[in-house]
């Protein structure tokens, strides 16, 4: 890891280190990998960032629904500078093909806002990804040329990765007794 | 019934709507021009040439053609829209889905002991690089990640080159018999087997092994096994030779692909396209060299790289890295380890068959790992590998308990195939099926 991305933690003679941060925002290391926790508001200037400092590749943007876990819980300098853990998170992994440094974005997304800027100007192979993740968890990217679906059929109704979707069953067509569509809750 | 209630119903069945590419007429010049000049950020001289180019096509000048889903050059159900006039490639839209059966929702479905059954399934035709990437996944997240036993890392090593191998050769006989070589497709599909022969007397299976789990392997490697990788490493060399032969050098292969379907490397990493298809371009990217993971950064292999970005490197890329591959297993050949094939912590693998007979603990370990799943910590961790088409990346979000929470796949084949409208404009429609062919997309993992 180059000095650029190294959390600034070095100044630890007199004063208590300041928490962990980079270009601005929150850092925090999870099982060993780089991890920066973007406030949505700041997101689309820290993705212009990021590309400035040699992270030209964003190598994966996913989603995370977190509805089934409401009482989880954010690094404790995480919280202090102001990120409450919501509904929705949204997870890009960026890559620095100079420095050989991976690191990971996470953005908190409020479940009755899901709108959030597109990253497709800095990184058009995002494209893909974001229509993915507006397919299967209803996140619409704002400024994005072609927000369509793209593994669901263009009529489907919900978002698969939801944790509010039901997984269903649809009856085995080459059986010989075709039972009805059971959908089944979860507990 | 008219025709025209039928042709109605037809489009209707199959219509994908704003999935699919829209006419000329309907979009905005800005719309067109970022559609075709794709994506990138060109400069402002570059957009004025590509609008002049543009302006003066009328729609009726071009049609709109679907090539797929049902298309044998296509590797399965990939649909792409091509926009043509006469023979050119205007625009192209891939259209995907058509083979989409939800593999992440059923992801969190499985316990993390089952998840790599279902992993193997995306890019079948490397089903170990995508075991091998879920398995560290669950190992990073279970603080595990530097107790493997060395044998273990080590066979994966191997297993993984000789998919890597096996994956190739059979990019070697696709590319071949869509272009029209249809003997190299026998040739291909021949050493495809050989490999593929080891890998069911290793895991059982030929396709879709779950054999490296989270903990290590799913068994040790059988009697013999050393001799049956040198008789592959003996009998590969010869047969590379005869392709060079047989395609190399041939004029008409040449012309097939040289210059065909040009990408540079500022488009390639701007589109994230990762593996031999970004290599081809020139980009020096591998993550076995500069991310390292296992103990690659232990071994001495290069790194191939094209310098042109067409169809031809890409091929030649491909056929090097068989040749690496095989200098890797040579390697791995003389540093395997005697030892254990998994780790013996009896929270994560099952205990021996022997043990189970004259323990309880081992027989309850046993029926608390197949009925429940050993559980993971809360936490959330990335890991990406080099598959044999780029980067395969596993992220897993763990609640503690035996199932992941969430568990998604960076399919190398769903990122590359974003460059086919580039590498198709301008294009002819016959060379459409070597560009597809070149960039080697694999669609259970695109679809996923």
């Amino acid at each position: 890891m180059s000095d650029a991305a190294a959390p600034e933690v070095q100044e630890a003679e007199a004063a208590p280190p300041p928490p962990p941060e980079l270009f601005g925002c929150p850092f925090d290391e999870s099982t060993g990998q780089a991890v920066v926790f973007v406030p949505l508001d700041q997101y689309a200037a820290f993705a212009k960032r990021l590309v400035d400092e040699s992270y030209t590749m964003c190598s994966d943007l996913t989603a995370v629904d977190y509805l089934n876990l409401p009482g989880r819980r954010l690094p404790a300098h995480v919280r202090a500078s102001g990120i409450q853990p919501e509904r929705f998170e949204l997870v890009l992994n960026v890559l620095s093909m100079s420095q050989h440094h991976r690191l990971r974005v996470r953005v908190q997304v409020a479940a009755d806002a899901t709108t959030v800027p597109s990253v497709f100007d800095q990184w058009p192979g995002t494209e893909a990804m974001e229509r993915e993740v507006f397919d299967m968890f209803g996140i619409t990217f704002d400024g994005h040329p072609d927000l369509s679906r793209i593994l669901m059929p263009e009529d489907w109704d919900g978002h698969p990765l939801r944790k509010d979707y039901e997984v269903g069953s649809i009856p085995v067509q080459f059986s010989p007794d075709v039972r009805p569509v059971q959908i089944r809750s979860r507990p | 019934m008219t025709d025209v209630d039928l042709m109605q119903g037809m489009i209707a069945q199959t219509d994908e709507g704003a999935q699919e590419m829209r006419s000329r007429s309907s979009m905005t010049a800005s719309e067109l021009l970022r559609e075709v000049g794709s994506v990138l950020r060109m400069s402002e001289a570059e957009a004025a040439k590509l609008g002049e180019a543009q302006a003066g096509t009328s729609e009726d000048q071009t049609m709109i053609i679907n090539m797929g889903p049902q298309h044998p050059s296509t590797h399965g159900v990939l649909r792409l829209m091509l926009e043509l006039q006469g023979e050119t490639v205007l625009r192209c839209k891939p259209v995907i889905g058509y083979l989409h059966t939800g593999m992440e929702k059923t992801g969190e479905e499985l316990t993390f002991m089952q998840g790599g059954t279902n992993v193997t399934r995306m890019d079948y035709a490397s089903p170990l690089n995508n075991e091998l990437v879920f398995a560290l996944t669950v190992e990073q997240l279970l603080g595990i990640t530097g107790d493997i036993p060395e044998r273990a890392v080590w066979i994966r090593m191997l297993m993984s080159e000789l998919n890597r191998i096996s994956s190739h050769f059979l990019f070697l006989a696709t590319n071949g018999m869509d272009l029209g070589a249809v003997s190299m497709m026998i040739y291909g599909f021949r050493e495809r087997e050989e490999v593929l022969r080891f890998f069911q007397a290793v895991t059982g299976l030929r396709m879709n092994h779950n054999y490296i789990r989270p903990g290590g392997v799913a068994a040790d490697l059988p009697p013999g096994w050393r001799d049956e990788v040198l008789r592959l490493l003996e009998i590969f060399p010869g047969r590379l030779e005869e392709y060079d032969t047989l395609l190399t050098a041939q004029p008409i292969w040449r012309e097939r692909l040289q210059g065909v379907g040009v990408i540079t490397a500022e488009e390639a990493v701007a589109l994230s396209a990762t593996g031999p298809t970004a290599r081809a371009s020139g980009v020096e990217w591998d993550l076995r060299r500069d991310l390292p993971y296992l103990h690659y950064d232990e071994l001495d292999f290069d790194v191939i790289v094209g310098s042109y970005g067409d169809a031809f490197d890409r091929y030649a890329v491909r056929l090097n890295e068989i040749r690496e591959s095989m200098r890797l297993v040579g390697q791995i050949l003389d540093r395997m380890p005697k030892g254990d094939y998994r780790i013996q912590d009896k929270k994560i693998t099952p205990p021996p068959r022997a043990r189970i007979d004259e323990s309880m603990e081992a027989l309850i370990h046993h029926f608390k790992i197949f009925t429940e799943g050993f559980k993971v910590p809360e936490g959330e961790a990335y890991v990406a590998i080099e598959s044999p088409r780029g980067e395969i990346g596993c992220y897993i979000a763990s609640d503690g308990s035996a199932k992941p929470y969430r568990m998604h796949i960076r399919a190398p084949s769903f990122v590359n195939i974003q460059c086919l409208p580039h590498m198709m404009r301008n294009g002819l429609v016959a060379d459409a099926v070597a560009i597809i062919s070149s960039v080697d997309p694999v669609l259970g993992e695109v679809d996923r």
